[in-house]
């Protein structure tokens, strides 16, 4: 009796609940509209800019394009940029790998240490972190004073406007991007398989090489991805770090948009640090699904 | 098995003093950047000829750092703004997709994580132009709107993985007992979520915070943002008080974070 009212009290309840619910799908509809308007047309609009030959904006024509790819100064800007990114994703993942496997073998509260350690240069502004490889790198800085003091170099080493330099501060700003995604997929991993490969008599490379890379391949990826599209787009590290001596494209969008005011060639540029970034990020994902078959082998 | 041995041993050696090398790199300039700011000297070194407070009390002088303190009033509005506005169109898009797995689903969650890979600078650029072709001036405003597009991934991220770990048991239940879709969404979804939806928050407001690539564009003479008026402290005298600013932005951070992870698991949230 009782079980049969509550099912009669309860219809018309569902009935409204049903009315009131909205479709799920639609909660996602705010979000794509701000995108469309204010993402997607502008750059498209990039796109449309580009194919006008003056700055003025009114003479449909693709001479900036020709100018930009006829001329081996911005080939050599571009091929910089993308050599810029691919010198950062070898340095972080070469020093941020191992951090990553210390991570692997470290108790639950080292582990948090570690991420704390990991998260805390991420949340610290990038202008405040190139600010501090001005302090380290310069000519008094803290890297020269050290090879100085041991005696490795009687003069100071010129760090600042060089590329290596530049790499190195990227490394420090660029490795908690690479991080995250590897420290999530290695906490997932199953501890067993390591022991197991251990206790088959495989030296520590071994299982290295054959079983926690393998498995951890896939938060590399996102993460050499995330710091190769971070790294050829960070305008100021690029700019304060390496100076009018060193050229990429961020810098080139920057002047010929807001020193020069030529638009379509600013486009033009951003449009192919966009592809040559785009390009680099498949390339990236690319080598890890065959390097993911090679191990495997 | 000396072999062997000898193997694990140069293991150890190679792994550990990379480790070592890399956790020096992380840590090292957040450090030389805290001690550099209490100097004594005029000039920027380290290790700092003296302590003193010097460049702090310089920093929060209203008059000589009137300038600072609007760009960095400015940005912390925007990054307000702007964290408000990401985290209502994140949540209520990876409550729309967090566990959808048709085409369109996933394409549209693959669409609203492109700022994440796209060059932020060609959109700055972008937005710029998109902007003054529809008659604005650079504003507030707009660099809200900017800044929005650009944080909602990190938004994304964090709620939809909190969106995955939710029983759609409790859900169901909550349904047959008669609730109806809203009240169901206020008093479960909501609550189960909220850790991330406040992850994901404070990701975008310190995201906005230190945006470049896109105030760089949208700045005018009336919107004067931190990051950037920092970048001219730098180029142009290399003034001490970058140091101070940057001591203010670590320590806050640093509180934010030792909070936020008591509050809501923090690291675990951003790893996850």
């Amino acid at each position: 009796m009782s079980v049969a009212a509550a099912g009669v009290a309860k219809t018309p309840a569902r009935g409204i609940a049903t009315l009131a619910k909205p479709a799920e799908w639609q909660l996602a509809l705010p979000l794509a509209l701000a995108y469309a308007a204010f993402f997607l047309v502008p750059l498209l609009l990039l796109l449309a800019v580009s194919a006008f030959e003056d700055e003025k904006i009114t003479v449909l024509g693709f001479a900036n394009w020709r100018k930009f790819f006829g001329d081996p100064f911005y080939w050599k800007v571009t091929f910089d940029t993308v050599k810029l990114g691919f010198l950062t994703v070898i340095a972080t993942t070469l020093i941020g790998y191992p951090i990553a496997l210390v991570y692997l073998g470290s108790s639950p509260r080292w582990q948090r240490v570690i991420l704390f350690i990991v998260i805390l240069p991420l949340l610290t502004s990038v202008v405040v972190r190139t600010f501090a490889w001005i302090v380290i790198l310069g000519r008094e800085g803290v890297i020269n004073q050290t090879v100085m003091w041991l005696g490795i170099s009687p003069a100071p080493l010129r760090l600042l406007q060089t590329e290596v330099g530049l790499v190195m501060a990227l490394t420090q700003i660029e490795m908690p991007l690479l991080l995250l995604p590897l420290l999530s997929v290695m906490s997932r991993m199953d501890p067993n398989l390591r022991d197991a490969s251990a206790a088959l008599g495989a030296s520590k490379w071994r299982t290295l090489f054959k079983v926690t890379l393998p498995l951890s391949l896939p938060g590399l990826i996102a993460g050499c991805m995330l710091v190769f599209a971070s790294s050829t787009t960070a305008f100021i590290s690029q700019f304060v770090i390496g100076g009018n001596r060193l050229v990429y494209l961020p810098l080139l969008i920057w002047q010929q948009s807001l020193v020069v005011y030529n638009w379509p060639l600013a486009s033009v540029a951003a449009l192919t640090l966009l592809v040559s970034v785009s390009l680099g990020v498949v390339l990236i994902a690319t080598l890890g699904r065959r390097s993911k078959g090679y191990v495997h082998a | 098995m000396r072999s062997r041995r000898t193997g694990d041993f140069s293991y150890s050696l190679a792994i550990g003093l990379l480790a070592a090398i890399g956790f020096l790199i992380l840590v090292g300039p957040v450090v030389i950047v805290l001690l550099t700011s209490f100097t004594e000297g005029r000039s920027i070194r380290f290790p700092p000829s003296g302590l003193s407070t010097q460049w702090y009390q310089l920093l929060f002088d209203a008059t000589s750092s009137r300038q600072i303190h609007r760009a960095a009033l400015n940005s912390l509005q925007v990054a307000g703004a702007t964290m408000i506005m990401a985290t209502v169109l994140g949540t209520l898009a990876s409550v729309a997709l967090a566990r959808r797995s048709g085409k369109w689903a996933r394409a549209l969650d693959t669409f609203f994580m492109w700022p994440m890979i796209l060059p932020m600078l060609a959109f700055g650029l972008a937005a710029l132009m998109y902007f003054t072709f529809l008659g604005l001036r650079p504003s507030l405003e707009l660099i809200m709107i900017g800044h929005t597009i650009v944080v909602i991934p990190f938004v994304l991220r964090t709620t939809s993985a909190s969106m995955s770990q939710l029983e759609p048991a409790l859900l169901e239940s909550s349904a047959s007992l008669g609730a109806s879709w809203f009240y169901t969404f206020r008093r479960v979804t909501l609550p189960m979520i909220a850790p991330g939806i406040i992850a994901g928050g404070f990701l975008a407001f310190v995201a906005s915070l230190d945006n470049v690539p896109v105030s760089l564009f949208l700045t005018g003479p009336r919107s004067d943002m931190l990051p950037i008026r920092m970048w001219g402290m730098m180029e142009s005298t290399l003034d001490v008080r970058v140091a101070a600013v940057s001591g203010v932005l670590i320590a806050s951070v640093l509180v934010l974070m030792l909070v936020l992870e008591r509050l809501v698991g923090l690291t675990r949230r951003l790893r996850d």
